[in-house]
């Protein structure tokens, strides 16, 4: 899969993968790919929910071997988070 | 449509190495996720914003739940050196495991914008003098957090 930047976050634990994610994540322009590779199992859930929650789509992910390889999308112009009532 | 930032708002009053990692992990992450952040700082959670943090230790005793390597009779844990000891293994055991230390997280959370908010009331407690603490900090009272919690989505007490 094609990406715009790479972070290797392998050999860190809860929270800095995310952390370092969404440093890199501000870096980007919208549409622009980042791919992350952590050894951290944890993750797997983590990241789902950076994407969720930051509403950078998650577009692929996999395993390999002790790496977990993730992609992520920046999305359109970065809009301040709504209230869960506004959802 | 309403653009108001998610809110969580923590209370840390504990101020021994293990308790004083949930408050930074959950506040640095939380404002990475686009939440604002603010925590309350109380009584011995207060140590956790002196500018040296070498004097939080992770004490064995009372703290059964700790994995030890070597097990112990409890009555040994209160001899001298042994909060020293845990403390040092734990936190090699930590750089080891790749986990960040209390100084860098602290450094993230407000590098993020999490607003750190000073007891003052425990100040004068335990007669602590502001400079003993870092800058980018706030002093308040429980009013202070009411008025920053009353509205947040997270609120929890560490």
């Amino acid at each position: 899969m094609d990406f715009d930047q790479e972070l290797d976050t392998r050999g860190l634990l809860c929270p800095i993968p995310i952390l370092k994610t969404k440093v890199a994540m501000d870096e980007l322009r919208p549409g622009q790919v980042l791919k992350v590779v952590s050894t951290d199992p944890g993750s797997v859930r983590d990241m789902e929910a950076f994407a969720r929650q930051t509403r950078n789509p998650l577009l692929h992910s996999r395993v390999d071997g002790r790496d977990h390889i993730y992609f992520l999308r920046k999305e359109g112009a970065q809009e301040s988070r709504k209230k869960e009532t506004d959802r | 449509m309403n653009t108001t930032p998610r809110k969580m708002a923590l209370i840390a009053t504990k101020g021994t190495l293990d308790m004083a990692y949930p408050p930074f992990i959950l506040a640095s992450t939380a404002a990475a996720l686009g939440y604002q952040v603010q925590i309350f700082f109380s009584f011995y959670g207060l140590q956790l914003l002196r500018k040296n943090l070498d004097h939080i230790k992770i004490s064995p005793l009372a703290n059964p739940a700790m994995p030890e390597p070597m097990p112990m009779p409890t009555l040994m844990k209160a001899l001298p050196g042994m909060e020293a000891m845990a403390t040092g293994m734990m936190k090699e055991k930590m750089q080891k495991k790749g986990i960040a230390s209390l100084e860098e997280l602290r450094t993230i959370c407000l590098e993020a914008g999490v607003k750190f908010i000073a007891c003052e009331m425990t100040l004068s407690l335990f007669e602590f003098e502001r400079s003993e603490f870092i800058d980018d900090i706030e002093f308040g009272g429980a009013a202070t957090f009411v008025d920053f919690a009353g509205d947040a989505e997270i609120s929890l007490f560490v």
